[in-house]
């Protein structure tokens, strides 16, 4: 039978990769000085799972890499060495390299063994292997042998240990023409025995021509420890006159028939399985929230065949019992929906785990001396935003070590401890999750910020901004204020892009800082993608929803603040700055309620630090709205991000105010500063 | 049918393990480690045994030793998946209980060759 094995590879990549993270995280928090015992034992099954899959599965590089890495490993494990933070160092390159050549496997191209190689050579000389040794198994040439001559003493145990030596005999009787001679002589009275024992011996000879001594060496394995087993071999045609041939005769007749059982047992071979092979956006799931969904579905269908059992013969006397099945069937929908969006929801620690790596290299690097504290990391999160959110959160936590953590004779000046603090935090508030980044270190520097944006033109040379909108500025396109672009952080990609991403995910990022006493960076994030927070607006005969976060307020119209441009829009003045207007009845061709502005109402909303006021009749209802694709059912369309369902069964688009405000910008190409 | 346990923590090695199982018309049972092993055996009769040495919260030895003292296990085939290096496991593994072992890394069909071996 040939069993594809690339089958199985997914499954094996999938948890070579969580072995890695185990290796990594368990070396991180490992004291060489002081190896903990069941650390180092984790880390050890990690990479003996990888090298047991990786040979087993054909990856010969990886198997060969890991099986060092494993020796020495054992070794520290079995405390015949000590570990040095040296070591630690090598094992997490090793990590890194594993991680390397897995991931080459995995998308099926070439890596070069360079690394891998060089990092061999290491081990070796750790482990004071000669470069280059080969275990090469010596072939010995074997004398050519027409059968075997075998005694057999049987162990006391052997029947224990679940190895019977009739399975044995079978085998070799498969292998050739057998005659079994059975010494009874060790069994004692019938008193004394114990039916657990073997008492019995064996002489067995064993005719055929083609049969190797490892052949026969194979079959008794498993016993060799425990019996007397002496193989000769017969090389010539003068038979050895066994005793009691007769008897033995009689003893292969019973061994045959078992033996026909055997070999037509596996071969009633059921039709192989064809097994669906994972989808690389696959997600593990924890059992506990499968069970919940099984459950509440049950709770569901008793909650719809009492509500059925109702309506089969319903009478007005029944409504207060219909009102109560309708309440259970609210309860058991919302169950529902949260239980579902919890089956992809992944804690964030997924996210975390790498990033104690990242301070330690990069403290390392940068010469600082630095804690990461993470607090949190079992706060859950759609598996999407998870994917889109971490490298935001690195560079952003680069951003704090690179320019928020002082270096340790800076802090020492400051009066305050040589290491600095960087904490990781994660909770919800509400129905979004917030990931704080916190540092004790400089602080942002208010006077550099405002210099820089007064150079770069950000902002006009007499504007008097607060400190919150200072500490703004840096995420303004264009904005760094690092002197020396670094390795580490700042090149190009700058605070504004973390913010378009974070906005991208219908989140949030602000900054709180105090110059000399640390900043702390707060991403706001939606628990999910699929539904967004919705404000309900009225155009005519058609409802809109406007994504709640993006709404910056609501207003009714003073004629005297709108001022018309020839050939563009009108400009709404709001306080201190001029924002077009553009009338969603115009940009959708639809007939409103009223053209005349003052009996409108008109929302402001932001997307990208660009505002445009959105004239609509109504403000209806704020909800929370399942968001279904537009793409996926028809094809996109400038300014709706998708569409959903509304209580009443009527569909409503749901505005992607990112793309209003593009409309808007054709026809005003820049806000205009009020002076 | 003929019942077999399989004991491994690494999911594609179960995964590998039971698939081939499956495909040669056997049933079986899989579990993760020594304590989910033990469970298994308790709940399902099974024929054979095959696990793993190395594996968090009780490992391939352990649980051997806990099955023999179990009634129905006392004479069942516990065979241990074992690599090169754990030469010393072998004995190890014996001293506890254990049928024999097979060598990692191997190959489907080696795996059901030394399985016939044991269901003789």
């Amino acid at each position: 039978m040939s069993i594809e094995l690339s089958q199985f590879f997914q499954v094996f990549f999938e948890e070579s990769f969580e072995g890695l993270d185990v290796m990594e995280s368990g070396l991180m928090s490992l004291d060489p000085a002081n190896v903990d015992n069941e650390m180092i034992n984790s880390i050890f099954r990690a990479a003996h799972s990888i090298k047991g899959g990786s040979a087993t599965f054909g990856f010969a590089s990886v198997a060969e890499f890991t099986h060092v890495l494993e020796t020495l490993l054992d070794e520290v494990r079995s405390e015949t060495r000590g570990m040095s933070p040296d070591m630690v160092d090598l094992f997490l390159q090793s990590v890194d390299c594993l991680r390397e050549l897995l991931e080459g496997l995995q998308a099926e191209v070439p890596v070069d063994g360079a690394r891998a190689d060089g990092l061999r050579q290491k081990f070796e000389a750790i482990l004071d292997i000669p470069a280059g040794a080969v275990v090469s198994g010596a072939v010995e040439v074997e004398p050519v042998a027409i059968g075997w001559q075998i005694n057999m003493v049987g162990g006391e145990d052997i029947l224990r240990t679940g190895n019977e030596p009739i399975r044995m005999f079978t085998q070799l009787s498969e292998m050739g023409e057998l005659t079994i001679t059975t010494d009874f002589s060790r069994l004692p009275a019938f008193s004394a025995l114990t039916i657990e024992n073997c008492y019995l011996s064996w002489q067995l000879t064993l005719m055929a021509d083609n049969v190797t001594r490892a052949d026969v060496d194979e079959v008794f394995e498993w016993v060799v420890d425990e019996c007397e087993i002496t193989i000769e071999p017969i090389m010539d045609e003068s038979l050895p006159v066994a005793t009691g041939q007769v008897e033995a005769a009689e003893a292969v007749q019973e061994i045959a028939p078992a033996a026909a059982v055997a070999s037509a047992a596996p071969t009633g071979v059921a039709a192989p399985q064809t097994q669906k092979k994972a989808e690389p956006g696959s997600i593990r799931v924890d059992i506990d929230k499968i069970d919940t969904l099984i459950n509440m579905v049950g709770e569901l269908v008793i909650t719809q065949s009492m509500l059925g059992q109702i309506g089969a013969d319903f009478t007005f006397d029944k409504v207060s019992k219909l009102q109560e099945g309708l309440q259970d069937l609210e309860r058991n929908v919302q169950v529902l929906h949260e239980s579902v969006m919890q089956v992809r929801m992944l804690p964030i620690s997924f996210t975390f785990n790498r990033f104690p790596r990242m301070v330690r290299d990069l403290s390392r690097q940068l010469n600082k001396k630095i804690d990461l504290v993470v607090k949190g990391e079992q706060t859950e999160l759609d598996k999407t935003v998870m994917e889109k959110i971490g490298d935001p959160l690195v560079h952003l936590l680069r951003n704090s070590l690179d320019h928020g953590i002082e270096t340790p004779a800076e802090r020492v000046k400051a009066g305050k401890p040589e290491t600095g603090v960087v904490s990781l935090n994660a909770f919800h508030q509400g129905g979004n999750i917030i990931i704080e980044i916190n540092d004790d270190g400089a602080g942002l520097p208010k006077e550099k910020i405002l210099a820089k944006a007064r150079k770069n033109g950000i902002i006009g040379p007499d504007v008097g901004l607060s400190d919150e909108q200072i500490n703004d500025l840096i995420f303004q396109p264009g904005f760094s204020t690092a002197e020396v672009v670094s390795d580490v952080s700042g090149r190009g990609v700058g605070m504004d892009v973390v913010r378009r991403n974070i906005q991208e995910l219908g989140g949030h990022v602000s900054v709180k800082s105090a110059e000399g006493v640390g900043s702390t960076f707060s991403i706001s994030l939606p628990l999910t993608l699929a539904i967004l927070d919705g404000q309900l607006v009225r155009v005519g005969n058609q409802v809109y929803i406007f994504p709640l976060v993006s709404i910056v307020e609501s207003l009714s119209v003073d004629m005297k603040q709108v001022s018309t441009v020839a050939g563009a829009c009108d400009l709404l003045r709001l306080r201190d700055e001029y924002i077009p207007i553009i009338p969603l009845y115009e940009a959708f061709g639809i007939e409103p309620d009223s053209r005349n502005l003052e009996k409108s109402l008109i929302v402001v909303v932001e997307s990208e630090n660009t505002k445009v006021g959105l004239v609509v009749d109504e403000l209806q209802a704020q909800q929370q709205v399942v968001i279904k694709s537009l793409e996926t059912n028809y094809q996109s369309v400038q300014g709706i991000s998708g569409a959903t369902i509304l209580g009443d069964g009527t569909v409503s688009l749901i505005l992607d105010i990112g793309g209003i405000v593009t409309i808007g910008q054709t026809v005003a190409p820049m806000q205009i500063k009020a002076a | 049918m003929t019942k077999i346990l399989a004991v491994d923590d690494s999911a594609s090695m179960r995964q590998m393990i039971t698939f081939t199982l499956k495909s040669a018309g056997f049933d079986v049972v899989e579990a993760c480690d020594g304590v989910e092993g033990v469970n298994q055996a308790r709940q399902h009769k099974c024929d054979l045994v095959l696990s793993d040495v190395n594996m968090p919260n009780m490992d391939g030895i352990a649980m051997t030793k806990e099955l023999r003292t179990l009634p129905d296990y006392k004479y069942t085939p516990i065979l241990m998946l074992t690599t090169e290096s754990g030469l010393d496991k072998k004995t190890e593994g014996k001293n506890a209980g254990a049928t024999g072992w097979i060598v990692k890394p191997f190959k489907p069909d080696q795996l059901l060759n030394t399985i016939k071996k044991v269901l003789g």
